[in-house]
């Protein structure tokens, strides 16, 4: 594999996570418990649909062979997206959401404040930018996660069912492959064990200020989006967004 | 001074052209009927959103798409500004949502329509937002600061979201005859809604004369609604398509453009709560709001447990 590849291939699974939870908090749309809270859900969605756009892009140029953002977005099976299983975990309650938000918040955070780094152009550039994004993001869901976790009993214990729910699909957002290596020795990327590394008391301090505990789940976590294996809902995902542009293969919209 | 005097003096300031503010006496009616008015707009804004929510997954690019999230987050900001401006009229944010809950206050009809394909988020923009502008121009000249202040900021918005939704509707107009069927597709579904929606005809309004002399109104219904039709019928004949009303035509004299009978009962039916998705647009809000209760609390709670918190520190 060389540097392009890799690259490219990067770049898709970052795409992939910010489109896939975009994707998924556009479904809040108009549902919140508050205005003010489906206000900050869509710009949430809206930052990483934004971001999405940038990256699939970026990995499009990358490849040159005239793929667009729409190409990699609606005409990809489900097998060839890469993003973290996390993401594409289902909206469920607010607790859900905001827990699968947190924990996938502050590893976007650290990996970008690291990618500002990066000696690629266009990924230091792309990281500089999304970082503000990507800080409040942080902020308002770690925000939430102590006001329900240490909320009411049953704010509590939705928010620790959420946790039990999320927490497994944590272990495979540090997974590095063939990939990262490539980019690592050009000084591309991050390791992303030392992302681990500062995301893992960040976030332990939150869950515990929230009063919650991370569940113990033997040694065992959720695996498989870095070779394409998805769970479940990815297919479904997939379906809603990529069907009108499916259908009619050669309109523009 | 007496009522009778006071309401003397406020008809002359209204008169003068000046606006009345918060503050200010003002005669209760007035009071009713722009909380009224304030407040339905402001949930057709909230529940407006849903009807165009519906399509955010299913956007046919990712352009689109965050154009669309865009749309739908403004509306929700219309929705606060206008509750905050009713709130202005001694009334909170919690009663009005009450009373959309419980089918006590009205919101635009027009949302009460399926959106069955992509073209609808067009024809939303272009038609409905367009025929929004039109009657929020004319509320912006009304007599109530607040009122009046949220139109201008609020159309500034309307318009974008009409640009970016005539946008849609031309593209597909211009594209595969797949796409073009269903632009046109979209504008007869949706005409006819948004010419009703700016309300009912003069003739039948009743509450035109109060309103308009106190300037919470400073045109009629169907003032404002010529003037979208005016502005409306060309911009579909540029894209290329067909208003559904076999009766249009142009008066040369009147330089108007004339339509055909508007049947009203559809737009009874509709209003009365018979209209294709007044139940599910209800539920959504109500669903909203029980499944939300629970955050309320804890939220509340956690502030309750802050505050004490603080105390004791101190
Ligand atoms: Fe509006
Ligand atoms: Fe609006
Ligand atoms: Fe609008």
């Amino acid at each position: 594999m060389n540097k392009e590849e890799a690259l490219q291939a990067y770049l898709i699974r970052l795409g992939d996570n910010a489109l896939i939870l975009g994707q998924r908090l556009g479904e809040w749309c108009g549902h919140a418990h508050q205005l003010e809270s489906d206000i900050a859900l869509t710009n949430v969605a809206l930052d990483n649909v934004g971001q999405s756009r940038n990256l699939l892009t970026e990995a499009g140029r990358i490849e040159d062979k005239g793929r667009t953002e729409d190409d990699f977005a609606f005409f990809r099976k489900e097998q060839e997206f890469r993003n973290n299983l996390l993401v594409e975990q289902e909206n469920g309650n607010f607790a859900q959401t905001i827990t699968r938000q947190y924990l996938f918040d502050v590893f976007q955070f650290h990996l970008y404040k690291a990618l500002t780094e990066s000696k690629d152009e266009f990924l230091a550039g792309f990281a500089e930018k999304s970082l503000k994004e990507v800080t409040y993001h942080r902020k308002l869901s770690g925000d939430w996660m102590v006001r329900l976790g240490d909320g009411t009993d049953e704010s509590h214990a939705k928010m620790q069912e959420a946790l039990d729910i999320m927490w497994p699909f944590t272990g495979e957002l540090f997974e590095m492959t063939e990939i990262d290596e490539v980019l690592i020795a050009e000084g591309i990327v991050p390791s992303l064990k030392d992302i681990e590394e500062k995301w893992r008391p960040e976030v332990e301090a939150v869950i515990d200020e929230a009063t919650l505990a991370i569940p113990d789940t033997m040694g065992y976590m959720a695996r498989g989006s870095r070779d394409g294996h998805h769970t479940e809902y990815l297919g479904y995902i997939l379906a809603e967004m990529q069907a009108l542009p499916r259908s009619m293969p050669d309109a523009k919209w | 001074m007496d009522t009778a005097e006071r309401e003397k003096q406020f008809q002359e300031k209204i008169d003068s052209g000046l606006k009345v503010e918060a503050k200010e006496w003002m005669p209760e009616n007035y009071r009713k009927q722009l909380m009224r008015m304030i407040s339905q707009h402001a949930h057709s804004e909230i529940v407006g959103m849903l009807p165009e929510g519906n399509w955010i997954t299913r956007a046919p690019s990712l352009r689109r798409k965050a154009v669309l999230l865009a749309k739908v987050q403004d509306e929700a900001g219309h929705g606060l500004y206008l509750y905050s401006a009713a709130e202005t009229l001694g009334i909170d944010r919690k009663t009005m949502i009450d009373q959309l809950l419980s089918g006590k206050a009205k919101y635009s009809s027009i949302f009460n329509y399926p959106t069955i394909s992509w073209a609808d988020m067009g024809a939303i923009g272009w038609l409905v937002d367009g025929a929004a502008i039109v009657n929020q121009t004319m509320l912006a000249r009304g007599s109530y600061g607040p009122y009046s202040r949220a139109m201008v900021r609020i159309c500034k918005e309307e318009s974008f979201h009409n640009r970016q939704g005539y946008e849609i509707i031309y593209q597909l107009a211009k594209g595969t005859p797949e796409q073009k069927e269903m632009a046109q597709d979209a504008l007869n579904r949706w005409w006819w809604p948004s010419i009703q929606m700016l309300g009912p005809s003069d003739a039948q309004s009743k509450n035109s004369d109060e309103t308009m002399r106190w300037r919470i109104k400073v045109e009629s219904n169907d003032t404002v609604r010529q003037r979208f039709i005016d502005r409306t019928v060309p911009q579909a004949e540029a894209a290329g398509l067909t208003i559904p009303d076999p009766d249009l035509k142009y008066n040369e004299e009147t330089e108007h453009w004339e339509i055909g009978e508007i049947e009203w009962t559809e737009f009874y039916r509709v209003i009365k709560g018979h209209g294709p998705c007044n139940r599910k647009r209800l539920k959504a809000r109500q669903d909203a709001e029980r499944e939300g209760q629970w955050v309320r609390e804890a939220a509340a709670a956690y502030a309750g447990k802050q505050r004490a918190r603080a105390v004791k520190a101190a």
